[in-house]
């Protein structure tokens, strides 16, 4: 690990999306716009006391889910480009290290995923009263979490596609069986055996079951800090994956 | 002759015993022993012996299709390879202590489009270890100091190449391997970019240039032309016009090449 070539790598992604305003729009607004979506969906309901409210639940939720996928797809591509265009067979004929190279990109798109978390977390907040027991500041850190799980993800997928329609085609095979069964429609303990073991073994299942803890306890619990742990286990696992998948000799 | 004596001799059925390599008896930079390269079923390099000059322009030249990519990026280390050694700069080929020592220009541009030229540059200046400075150098020896603020993706055909030597020169490598570098440039661009390349191998730089064009191979001290995967013959370039018997370098290597064909229904 060389931080210098890491910091070099992070700059350029940055200064990549900079020269790209509708990306970093789109980055930063989409989320916030669909939770706009979420709340208007739920705008008439009526409440029985006590209860919270249902976009309270399913918002909190979108909050881990939305970041997850941006990234996903922001990374997938991005990477994918640079192994399409020649610019990764040629970096890996320099001394940067394929650690620095993958780290730097997780950093660069961290920081915007950090940035698209604050605004969607601040407008579930300010503009839509989003009530819940425990801290922004967890579900903020849960949002980036996921947003950096999305980025592993999609650096490692872009090693199995060759060209930009397949990476697309990663969505449904990826992300859509982890929203399906993350708890966001069914509670996961009421799922079939098959479908919980599943969704037990899906790392968004534990930022949705996280965000659902810092809902219902004003402290951080155990549990939460159990869900944040497994996240960042299956970050690294698969940052790690994806640094197998960038050979400096090839066929 | 001296060093070239000791190589053994490679294995007739492959290749030709490679002819003098240019007179240019001096160091070496680059080894290649026996090197064989299979994709497949199919042989991309059959058998290749070769030492190339330090410090000299070495033309890699041959029809497309006949293992000139192959063979660079064996130098370079990135390719996989079947049987025998490359020793580049000493060290085996893509040892991690060459990769500062040896830039790799692609055949297909490959730097960031959405980047300016600038920060191209920086940025692989950065992966090699330079200074901010060493970017500005480079993009004034390459003449491109006055687009440096310019996104790469929209410069000219002939700019967008040299934002790749660039980016490959900022490392000061020890050897260039340059994969058609000229290929669809105007003439004054070529003309230009050949300086460059005489400049740098003065200053001691090794340079491997690969081309289908025979015209340029006037241009290189040493030649290696390679047909199928075979190395037919390492000569210079007046070598090769004496063994063509004519001062047309294209015409010459057709008449190699014919020669090789005919040798080979011989032995078949």
């Amino acid at each position: 690990m060389n931080l210098g070539m890491m910091w070099a790598t992070c700059t350029r992604v940055l200064r990549q999306l900079k020269g790209d305003p509708r990306s970093i729009g789109m980055i930063l607004v989409v989320p916030a716009i669909l939770l706009a979506l979420v709340y208007w969906l739920y705008e008439n309901e009526t409440v029985a006391p006590g209860l919270p409210r249902t976009f309270d639940r399913v918002g909190l939720m979108m909050l881990g889910i939305f970041p997850f996928v941006v990234m996903f797809l922001v990374t997938s591509i991005t990477m994918l480009r640079e192994r399409t265009s020649g610019t990764l067979e040629r970096l890996l004929t320099t001394p940067i290290h394929k650690a620095d190279l993958l780290f730097g990109y997780a950093l660069a798109f961290s920081i915007m995923a950090a940035l698209q978390a604050l605004v969607a977390t601040g407008t579930a907040y300010w503009v839509f009263g989003m009530k819940i027991a425990g801290n922004a500041g967890w579900v903020v850190l849960i949002s980036v979490l996921t947003a950096v799980l999305g980025v592993a993800l999609g650096l490692l997928c872009s090693a199995f596609a060759t060209t930009e329609f397949q990476a697309v085609q990663f969505m449904p095979v990826v992300v859509i069986p982890q929203i399906l069964l993350c708890g966001l429609f069914v509670a996961r303990d009421q799922m079939n055996a098959a479908l919980e073991g599943l969704s037990n073994l899906l790392p968004l299942s534990y930022a949705v079951s996280g965000l659902q803890e810092v809902a219902a306890h004003p402290d951080p619990t155990r549990d939460l800090g159990g869900d944040l742990l497994v996240i960042a286990g299956f970050v690294v696992v698969v940052l790690v994956l994806a640094s197998l998948t960038l050979r400096r000799q090839t066929r | 002759m001296s060093h070239r004596a000791a190589l053994p001799e490679p294995d007739p059925r492959f290749a030709p015993v490679p002819a003098d390599p240019s007179g240019t008896n001096g160091p070496i930079s680059v080894s290649v022993e026996g090197l064989r390269v299979h994709r497949g079923k199919s042989t991309v390099l059959a058998n290749i012996t070769c030492n190339i000059p330090a410090g000299r322009i070495t033309g890699l030249l041959g029809p497309s299709g006949s293992g000139k990519t192959t063979f660079m990026r064996a130098l370079v280390g990135v390719q996989k390879i079947s049987a025998g050694t490359v020793t580049v700069l000493g060290r085996p080929a893509g040892d991690p202590l060459n990769r500062n020592d040896v830039g790799y220009v692609t055949q297909e541009v490959s730097v960031y489009r959405d980047l300016s030229v600038l920060d191209n540059v920086r940025y692989f200046s950065a992966v090699h270890g330079g200074s901010r400075d060493e970017a500005q150098a480079v993009l004034a020896a390459v003449g491109l100091s006055d687009f440096a603020k310019r996104k790469a993706g929209s410069l000219s055909g002939g700019q967008f190449s040299r934002v790749s030597l660039a980016c490959a020169l900022v490392g000061k490598p020890k050897l260039l391997v340059m994969d058609e570098p000229t290929v669809g440039l105007d003439p004054v661009l070529r003309a230009d970019l050949w300086q460059q390349f005489a400049a740098l191998a003065a200053e001691g730089t090794t340079l491997v240039i690969s081309s289908h064009v025979m015209e340029e191979a006037g241009h290189c001290d040493s030649l290696l032309l390679l047909r199928e995967g075979l190395l037919l013959s390492q000569l210079t370039p007046a070598q090769l016009r004496e063994n063509g018997q004519t001062d047309d370098l294209e015409l010459a290597f057709l008449r190699l090449i014919q020669e090789s064909m005919a040798a080979e229904e011989r032995t078949a």
